[in-house]
């Protein structure tokens, strides 16, 4: 048997029979002013996956997937989508950023903001047309806020905000979504809103990679689980990574024992 | 007064504010809602010596070299803004704040020193502008009004003006989504593979644009008032974007003609034989809007809200 030869990940070809993950990460670092947020972090999610990233705050969390897509500078590393570079596989992202990143006091109703999900397919210099505001409603009523189209953003709860982002990711039809703490301030009603959009998208073929920070919940919502804390601590099946010892060492000191044996227990 | 009189006294002055306000109050409603407002102020300040600088070079008062003049100093102050902001750890806010008033100190002392001031430029033209002396010579009456001839000589400021205003509706209308996106969702247009970055510094130069050409036209005062009160006042009556932006244009226009004619004929009713400065009282009528606004408009008037609550009080259970 021969020895597996070592392929430099720039010129390795995907097979036709093995589809290429739907994201692999290289050696990123990302770091502000000389305080590094994401150190050195390898990583290639599961094919159809709804994956947890969790670890503490300041563990650089939403800044893996801001570098990801390019948004804050990098200082090494490499990402593929699909096999492909971020700008050739733009079209098949969706981005849900958080909540509190925009100011909903911009004058928008909910269908405008979940139409901005339709720019990419749309185009330069095209306007918005009837059909994509009409398809902008259906994504509306299939998170629950076809009531809501008309109303300017700032008039909704925070729950009914994050269902009108969730329906904008929709709006992008893409095959892998990147969700930054969708479950953040939510009422009970856009959680399931959320879980179930989730599911849906997974069980259409694609892949959620959501950061998230209520550890109660994961093993409930999600089947994979990255741990960060600056450095990968570990990724794979909930299961697997929920333990004592994984949880303790991306946390450290800040989960109480109890706290941490509870949440090993339900995975 | 005559039709003469009309058409080259009041009519070119009005176009020209009407022109100013329009151009400064559509780019307005993108700076206000990025939280940017200041940043017109701040160019309409710093294009006084960059002014001063473009004459004492090329040595006349012809729009060009002003132009460039003005631009370059832009360009300048918005290097020193991103310096001090980051060397002195300050706001941007407050790096403008220093930039700005240091820039438009020095245009004064250069001014001063220059004898530039004897050409048409001084501070108080600086401020205050020079509206009332955009004349249209060469036109008799409404007959040769649209002869090759007539036209030909119409105010060079106003020529600049209509071109910028021109390009400024365009540019809006083309890039309305790529605008709007950017400056609700500045992450989100990231992602879609939109240049965010490119789009801001765009936005800026427009508005360096716009801002030297009616400074020069309309003074500070009113550049300012233009960039920030229509926007503030058209985002008061609608919550959509494409309606703020008509009324902000709207606002201008009744800003633009209100202010002159005010200025021009108001002291007339009262006796007094004087006219006001234009540009301010421009400025004093943007002001009322947007002060009109604020109490009535039908949402978020003070008024409106006051009802609501009142409503909501009477409608709880006992």
């Amino acid at each position: 048997m021969n020895p597996p030869r070592l392929i430099p990940f720039e010129t390795r070809q995907p097979r036709n029979e093995i589809a290429p993950s739907p994201l692999s990460i290289r050696g990123l670092t990302v770091a502000y002013d000389d305080k590094p947020a994401v150190w050195d972090l390898d990583y290639d999610a599961p094919d159809r996956g709804l994956i947890a990233v969790i670890g503490p705050n300041g563990a650089g969390k939403s800044t893996m997937i801001k570098a990801m897509l390019g948004l804050v500078p990098t200082l090494a590393g490499d990402v593929r989508v699909f096999g492909s570079t971020l700008r050739q596989a733009r079209r098949r992202i969706a981005y849900i950023p958080q909540r509190t990143s925009v100011d909903w006091d911009f004058p928008a109703s909910a269908e405008d903001v979940v139409a901005m999900g339709l720019y990419g397919e749309i185009g330069w210099c095209r306007p918005v047309r009837r059909r994509h505001r009409e398809a902008a409603r259906s994504y509306l009523d299939r998170v629950g806020m076809a009531d809501f189209a008309g109303r300017q953003i700032g008039q909704l709860s925070g729950g009914q905000q994050q269902r009108v982002f969730l329906a904008r990711a929709l709006a992008q039809k893409a095959d892998l979504y990147l969700m930054d703490e969708p479950f953040a301030g939510v009422d009970a009603a856009t959680e399931r809103a959320i879980v179930n959009v989730m599911r849906e998208v997974r069980d259409a073929g694609a892949t959620v990679l959501c950061v998230h920070h209520d550890l109660q919940t994961v093993a409930d919502y999600f089947d994979h689980a990255l741990i960060l804390n600056v450095h990968a601590i570990a990724h794979g099946a909930v299961d697997d990574v929920l333990t004592e010892e994984l949880l303790q060492r991306a946390y450290g000191g800040r989960l109480a024992e109890t706290e941490i044996r509870a949440i090993a227990g339900s995975a | 007064m005559t039709a003469a009189d009309f058409l080259s006294i009041d009519l070119p002055a009005i176009l020209v504010a009407v022109l100013s306000a329009t151009s400064c109050g559509l780019l307005g409603n993108f700076l206000v809602l990025r939280r940017q407002a200041l940043i017109g102020d701040a160019i309409s300040h710093v294009a006084l010596p960059g002014i001063v600088a473009g004459f004492l070079i090329a040595g006349t008062i012809a729009t060009l070299p002003l132009m460039l003049g003005a631009m370059v100093a832009a360009v300048i102050a918005a290097g020193l803004i991103e310096i001090i902001r980051r060397a002195g750890r300050l706001e941007s806010g407050a790096a403008m704040g220093v930039v700005f008033t240091t820039m438009f100190a020095i245009g004064i002392v250069l001014l001063e020193q220059t004898g530039a001031s004897n050409a048409h430029i001084d501070a108080e033209h600086a401020l205050y502008g020079n509206l009332e002396s955009t004349l249209w010579l060469g036109v008799t009456g409404w007959d040769d009004a649209l002869t090759w001839e007539a036209l030909s000589q119409l105010p060079r400021q106003l020529i600049t003006l209509a071109g910028v205003t021109a390009a400024i509706a365009i540019m809006i209308v083309a890039f309305y989504k790529e605008l709007k996106v950017s400056t609700f969702d500045a992450g989100l247009a990231a992602s879609l593979g939109l240049p965010v970055r490119t789009i801001s510094t765009v936005l800026i130069v427009v508005v360096a644009l716009a801002a030297v050409a009616a400074f020069e036209a309309v003074g500070s005062i009113l550049v300012i008032a233009m960039f920030i009160c229509p926007a503030a006042t058209a985002r008061m009556l609608t919550d959509s974007l494409s309606r703020q932006l008509w009324l902000s244009v709207l606002v201008a226009v009744i800003a633009g003609v209100g202010g002159y004619v005010l200025a021009a004929f108001g002291p007339q009713f009262w006796g007094d034989t004087d006219s006001l400065s234009a540009a301010g009282m421009i400025a004093v009528v943007a002001g009322l809007l947007q002060t009109a606004a604020m109490i009535a408009a039908p949402r978020y008037g003070i008024l409106s809200r006051a009802i609501r609550r009142r409503t909501r009080q009477l409608d709880l259970p006992a």
